[in-house]
């Protein structure tokens, strides 16, 4: 039977969704461009092959909308033909989210030693050193890396790339 | 276990591609001889000879296409086949609608063949129609070679990207190898679950080279698994609520149609059990007999005053195949504001997508209505009888308010009179079946012209594409080449795809174009009229061909009626003929189409005529 408990509510909610799907060709596309299509957002996007051998691939997403939105995108995924399973980790399971992100620090004296004992105490490492600059390493769930980069900023932050989220379940089971 | 040695013989990369259903088939297949049905040999054919072969494996009679440069090796072995019927075209965007009239008519997938760059361009709007309205089709495209790709070739276009979002789903095709496999699962995903349209796109290299044909039986789809059957306990929870219902209404839909003609069968049956009234949207028309005194006539923005009102009062709605669509539900935040409501479709994410529903069963509307009756039965239900005998009390008293009604002329033809001529003067006629293109004629037709089978009514609904009909009408003569054929059409609407006039000659079909000639865009000046203050710009078409000479340019008959007291008459002509007609009936240039909710207004608040005036809120002026 449907679940028709969830409440009908207008306040905008964030959700992490995994979708595993076929890695066949234009399977992102589809992905995206339903979203697109349909006006949902994506804030983040991580996709990857998982499984060389029966060819599937893992796509994450970080999207936001009312409860009755989400409930759609989950079904308008789970209707794309090359689709296997969608999980909402924000409501279904307990699920561990992390990201990565390289982080381009630029200063001298002061700052330098401030850049540096912080990403210390955030288990950033420097991945790239020069007399000039750090390229910090850091993996955490992303309000980490939001909280990470904010001290950055007045230290010569210079240029941010991020992975998105990846997901995964707790315990012995897949999702 | 062919797969298996299919697998010996492939490079690696594919059999990684095909060893998940591999495995799942061998597991499947318990018996250990493994040469039987679905393990037969391998034939060797070229690409080109693959299609032909697999469109006769799939049982198809019919194929409504368009050649090109990169389709050609298909049409050279089309040449050789000689129990696969091709329709030419005269424009791609024809030879959709014409197979989505096929399909809609025989309930079989409608197939089409066209060419790459522009003959796909020209199917786009054919595949959104057919996919708004969930009509089966499969779309063979020839593509640029593959080593071509990319390159801005000549009649080159990114034809799996263009069409991605206006169909179920669709393949690029670049190894002879997967092309059985491909096509025999585009009539599977087409076909079951919710029906759609698919788009197979074969490069001409392709069509040359020879491979491995597998035959239909060998589909294993690794993720498609449409689900048919309903829960259970949803079923038990739909019929307890049926049966504590006092102001029931059954709200129909095409997903009744495209279940195929037993559902229509159940959904009587159903009525019959429960006694329960029942409306139904523009695409379920005819699943259930329009002559039957449950019948409220159609719903929503041109639906009667009864069938609105009974949706806006019900303390029960049962959706069967239907979607809620916004011509269907008005202003959302007070659509029936005080019913329970029980969602039927075979596809999950209709259910809360505009209407949050208390009761979601996801299925095939046979499947699920079988259920339904074999519950309430089972339980020995009765309906609440009294409470049901006021509702019918309140109904009737709806019904006086008689709200397709019009005020008739006896100097202009209007639009009303002459679809219950034409309704009246074809009752005999045996089978026959209408088609239209999109406005004020199309919901004329809809309320007046009445169906008592499903699959006699092919209209565009989903996506409203004016210049549907004729080309519909095409595809239904060829599946059925002794009925009557009828395209209600309007002026305007049918210029957009006159050209298949001359298909329909070339087959010899005796398709009845029935124009009603109001000389404007009507609903656009109907809305021109109501919300936009009367002006009327650029709804007025100030240079009409004239029908009956362009009829006879086109070798067709041309009749032209323009009073009331010659209609019969020329009626009577059109069908008397046994060749394509297009009838030019001059009707009341002004009249606009009633019962109408206006924009962003609920079910309870109808206009019935010019005279009830219409406040139409700014939110409703933005709405379509």
């Amino acid at each position: 039977m449907h679940d028709t408990k969830i409440k009908p509510s207008d306040e905008v909610e964030r959700h992490t969704l995994t979708v595993l799907v076929d890695n066949e060709a234009g399977v992102l596309a589809r992905v995206v461009g339903l979203f697109s299509g349909r006006g949902y957002n994506i804030e983040s996007l991580t996709v990857a092959e998982v499984d060389p051998i029966s060819r599937t691939s893992r796509i994450t997403i970080v999207t936001s909308g009312t409860p009755a939105v989400i409930e759609q995108i989950e079904n308008q995924l789970r209707r794309l033909v090359p689709t296997h399973k969608v999980t909402n980790w924000s409501s279904q399971k307990a699920g561990i989210e992390r990201e990565m992100a390289l982080i381009k620090v630029s200063g001298s004296g002061d700052k330098r030693v401030e850049a540096l004992r912080m990403a210390d105490a955030f288990r950033a490492r420097p991945v790239d050193t020069t007399h000039a600059s750090f390229v910090f390493e850091i993996t955490g769930a992303p309000a980490k890396i939001d909280s990470f980069i904010d001290l950055m900023r007045p230290l010569g932050l210079v240029e941010v790339s991020r992975t998105g989220v990846a997901a995964i379940s707790r315990g012995p089971e897949a999702m | 276990m062919a797969a298996m040695r299919q697998g010996a013989e492939t490079p690696l990369y594919l059999w990684c591609n095909y060893q998940h259903w591999i495995f799942e088939e061998t597991v499947m297949d318990k018996d250990d001889t493994l040469t039987l049905g679905a393990t037969a040999a391998a034939e060797t054919l070229t690409g080109a000879q693959m299609v032909i072969r697999a469109l006769k494996d799939q049982g198809v009679t019919h194929l409504f296409g368009y050649p090109g440069g990169a389709v050609l090796p298909i049409y050279d072995a089309l040449f050789k086949a000689n129990d696969i019927t091709h329709v030419l075209v005269r424009h791609e965007q024809g030879a959709v609608h014409a197979a989505e009239g096929y399909a809609r008519s025989t309930g079989k997938p409608g197939v089409v063949l066209v060419t790459s760059g522009p003959g796909a361009t020209n199917a786009v709007t054919g595949l959104t129609d057919a996919l708004m309205d969930s009509i089966p089709l499969v779309v063979l495209t020839g593509q640029v070679p593959t080593h071509l790709i990319g390159t801005d070739a000549f009649q080159e276009c990114d034809t799996v990207g263009i069409t991605r979002p206006c169909t179920k789903h669709n393949w690029l095709v670049k190894n002879v190898n997967d092309l059985s496999r491909v096509l025999h699962e585009a009539f599977d995903i087409a076909t079951t679950g919710r029906p759609g349209p698919v788009v197979v796109d074969i490069p001409k290299d392709v069509q040359f080279q020879t491979g491995d044909y597998h035959g239909p039986q060998a589909i294993h789809h690794r993720t498609y698994r449409p689900k048919t059957d309903p829960d259970q306990a949803a079923i038990v929870k739909a019929v307890e609520m049926m049966a504590a219902a006092k102001r029931p209404i059954i709200y129909s839909g095409g997903g009744i149609i495209n279940s195929g003609p037993e559902a229509s069968k159940l959904l009587r049956e159903l009525v019959d059990l429960t006694g329960f009234p029942i409306t139904s949207t523009l695409m379920g028309l005819g699943a259930f007999p329009a002559s039957r005194p449950e019948w409220m006539g159609l719903v929503g923005m041109h639906g009667t005053w009864e069938a609105n009102h009974a949706m806006h009062d019900c303390d029960l709605m049962i959706c069967l195949g239907a979607r809620f669509d916004d011509r269907v539900t008005g202003k959302v935040s007070s659509f029936s504001p005080g019913s329970k409501k029980i969602h039927l479709d075979i596809d999950a994410s209709q259910i809360n997508k505009i209407v949050r529903v208390d009761l979601g069963i996801v299925a095939d509307a046979t499947k699920a209505l079988r259920e339904i009756i074999r519950v309430w039965k089972a339980q020995q239900h009765k309906a609440q009888a009294e409470g049901l005998k006021a509702w019918w009390k309140q109904i009737d008293t709806w019904r006086q308010k008689k709200s397709l009604s019009y005020r008739n002329s006896d100097r202009l033809i209007k639009p009303q009179y002459a679809i219950d001529r034409l309704y009246a003067l074809t009752r005999d006629k045996g089978e026959v079946y209408i088609t239209t293109e999109v406005g004020q004629h199309q919901m004329w037709a809809a309320q007046r012209f009445h169906f008592e089978e499903p699959n006699r009514w092919m209209t565009s609904g989903g996506l409203g594409t004016m210049g549907y009909g004729l080309p519909a009408a095409v595809g239904v003569q060829m599946a059925h080449p002794d009925a009557l054929v009828i395209d209600i059409a309007g002026e305007a609407s049918v210029q957009m795809t006159m050209q298949e006039m001359s298909t329909a000659m070339q087959y010899d079909l005796p398709i009845k174009i029935f124009i009603l000639n109001n000389e404007y865009m009507g609903m656009v000046r109907q809305w021109q009229e109501i919300l936009h203050g009367g002006r009327y710009s650029h709804s007025y078409s100030e240079a009409l061909p004239d029908f009956v000479k362009m009829a006879e340019a086109f070798g067709c008959v041309g009749l032209r009626a323009e009073r009331p007291d010659e209609l019969d008459g020329k009626i009577k002509e059109m069908l008397s003929v046994r060749k394509p007609v297009l009838f030019d009936c001059r009707v009341d240039p002004t009249e606009n189409c009633y019962p109408m909710i206006p924009s962003g207004a609920a079910h309870n608040e109808m206009l019935l005529s010019p005279d009830d005036g219409g406040e139409i809120s700014d939110a409703g002026k933005m709405l379509v």
